[in-house]
């Protein structure tokens, strides 16, 4: 509870100096629009004005809310203007994405742990992999796709598979390695095979290790599917959204969308978590 | 029967590997790895000639470097728009603020319990979105990237560097205060030194998200120049030997610039555990 209060303050600050900033920001264009109609605003009306424009450089929290509650509940959900249905499509590849890049990291960090030639010649370039800003890629293999006339969900799936596959090798590589000599000797001793050692020690001892590393790929494979909804003409989606609120000045568009998405990743986050927590409760792992 | 080829290079290469891994010296690791890379560049090169895949689809090594070749004026000139204008000095930028606010929630346990969790959550988030926004409040040029970058870069560093402050235990800090060490003293001498390690692993971390965020953010608006520029029109006319060619100097500048911050490490956090041989 020592931890509601000032987290409460901070936001509250935060909203306060959102809402100065603001006034600030959209000032000029209030002032300009008095201007051109000749007329004066009082210091009351200047604020009122900023805060209630349509395309504002920066709107007021209370209109992201109101464009946040349109988005959500005003609309049928199968609308294009709902942002349940771009939410869903963004989240569709997500999960996807999520799901082919854990699985391969996975595999990839078994053959690892198992095998001395995997490990001394995939690792370093999986590593190496890293230093390429996959999302640079990202409208390329939406091209390369889409010229062999696959479109929609597999694509984006792709690069957000990409991006969450490495966070889980490296987890899942020194997960799989914590057991000591110790422990592992124990297991000879009894005369237990590969796979025995395996599936009883190894894999069970990884397991706080894979879900730190999920947490990181699942935030990690969200970005890489609203990165791969930017570049190639999607129209739907969170990062078409965005896109298409940034052609057209639609500021308001683009907050809710950007919140929409926050939302989306903190819920994909504390899901894992909860997962986590599961698990490693049945396995008596649980702090 | 095209096949054979291919599957015998790679059958034979995997076989050396699997020779020299059991020797497992330092040069033998860095054989293994170098022909591993090596095969996958020639299996692709010998797949894209043999099926006669389009280059619209997936280039060859050899195209791949020829366009670089050919190219090496344009390459630079996006190498410094959006590598060394957007990424960089977005970087320095970020890290510096991070640091600066690190210290300053130092000082005051009633901002860590408040802000900390905040910027935990933040540094989950897809921060690259914010980047239309920050396009639309700064200009098409750099300025607007460097802005996307000092965002993305902040909270990892911030949430980072705050760790390290806190990593001093009791024992050292009663020892700084028998030496009667003003607050000043001791974050000089004792607690900025104990930080580094977890400031460099923040550092470390975020070389990536800055080329990242430099890239993204100009698909959002740009001169014409630029990584993010470049490969979007590549795209467009279907010269993928050219987007490659960019997406190479984008590894490349990425290493470099992690190779660079890991060996500053090196030097600042020589007493380190984990630098130990």
């Amino acid at each position: 509870m020592s931890r509601v209060l000032p987290v409460l303050t901070v936001i509250a600050a935060i909203i306060l100096v959102w809402y100065v900033a603001a006034i600030g920001m959209n000032a000029q264009w209030a002032k300009d629009q008095a201007a051109r109609a000749d007329t004066t605003l009082t210091t009351g009306e200047l604020i009122a004005d900023t805060l209630s424009q349509d395309r504002p450089v920066l709107p007021a929290p209370h209109q992201v809310a109101a464009g946040l509650w349109d988005g959500l509940a005003g609309q049928k959900i199968t609308s294009r203007r709902s942002l349940v249905y771009h939410a869903w499509i963004t989240l569709s590849a997500t999960m996807a994405g999520f799901a082919i890049g854990s699985l391969a990291g996975i595999v990839l960090a078994v053959g690892i742990t198992h095998s001395k030639v995997m490990d001394q010649s995939v690792m370093p370039w999986a590593v190496a992999s890293q230093t390429v800003p996959i999302l640079a890629i990202a409208p390329m293999v939406i091209v390369v796709f889409a010229s062999v006339g696959v479109t929609g969900l597999l694509p984006k799936a792709m690069i957000s598979a990409w991006l969450s596959f490495f966070p889980v090798l490296v987890g899942m590589v020194k997960g799989l390695r914590t057991p000591d000599a110790m422990q592992l000797d124990l297991m000879r001793s009894w005369s237990a095979t590969r796979s025995q050692a395996f599936w009883r020690l190894r894999l069970p001892s990884s397991m706080p290790f894979l879900f730190a590393s999920l947490k990181i790929a699942v935030a990690a494979a969200l970005v890489g599917t609203i990165v791969g909804e930017l570049p190639a003409g999607a129209t739907s989606g969170l990062g078409a959204r965005l896109l298409s609120g940034s052609y057209y000045g639609q500021t308001v568009q683009i907050w809710s969308a950007l919140f929409t998405a926050a939302a989306l990743a903190a819920g994909l986050v504390m899901l894992i978590g909860w997962i986590e927590r599961m698990t490693l409760r049945r396995m008596g792992l649980a702090k | 029967m095209t096949a054979l080829p291919i599957i015998a290079v790679w059958l034979s290469a995997w076989g050396l590997n699997a020779w020299l891994a059991r020797f497992d010296t330092r040069l033998t690791r860095l054989l293994v790895a170098l022909i591993f890379g090596a095969t996958i560049l020639i299996l692709w090169e010998m797949i894209v000639r043999a099926y006669g895949v389009p280059s619209v689809i997936l280039p060859a090594p050899s195209q791949i470097w020829a366009s670089f070749m050919a190219n090496t004026s344009i390459l630079w000139v996006d190498f410094v728009q959006t590598i060394l204008k957007g990424a960089l000095t977005g970087w320095v930028m970020g890290a510096l603020a991070a640091i600066a606010t690190a210290i300053l929630i130092d000082r005051s346990p009633f901002l860590q319990r408040g802000l900390l969790p905040i910027a935990n959550f933040v540094a989950a988030l897809p921060i690259v979105g914010i980047a239309p926004i920050l396009v639309m409040w700064f200009g098409f040029d750099w300025q607007s990237k460097a802005a996307v970058v000092v965002v993305m870069v902040f909270f990892p560093i911030l949430v980072n560097m705050v760790a390290g402050l806190a990593a001093t235990d009791a024992m050292q800090r009663d020892l700084m205060a028998t030496w009667s060490a003003g607050y000043w003293q001791s974050l000089w001498k004792m607690r900025m030194p104990a930080a580094m390690p977890f400031l460099f692993n923040g550092l470390k971390i975020t070389t990536t998200l800055a080329l990242i965020g430099a890239i993204v953010a100009e698909f959002f608006g740009s001169p014409t120049r630029g990584m993010g520029f470049r490969i979007s029109t590549a795209v467009g006319q279907l010269d993928l030997p050219l987007v490659w060619a960019e997406i190479l100097v984008a590894a490349i500048a990425g290493s470099l610039f992690y190779g660079i911050v890991a060996l500053i490490e090196k030097r600042v956090t020589f007493w380190h555990p984990s630098q130990r041989k």
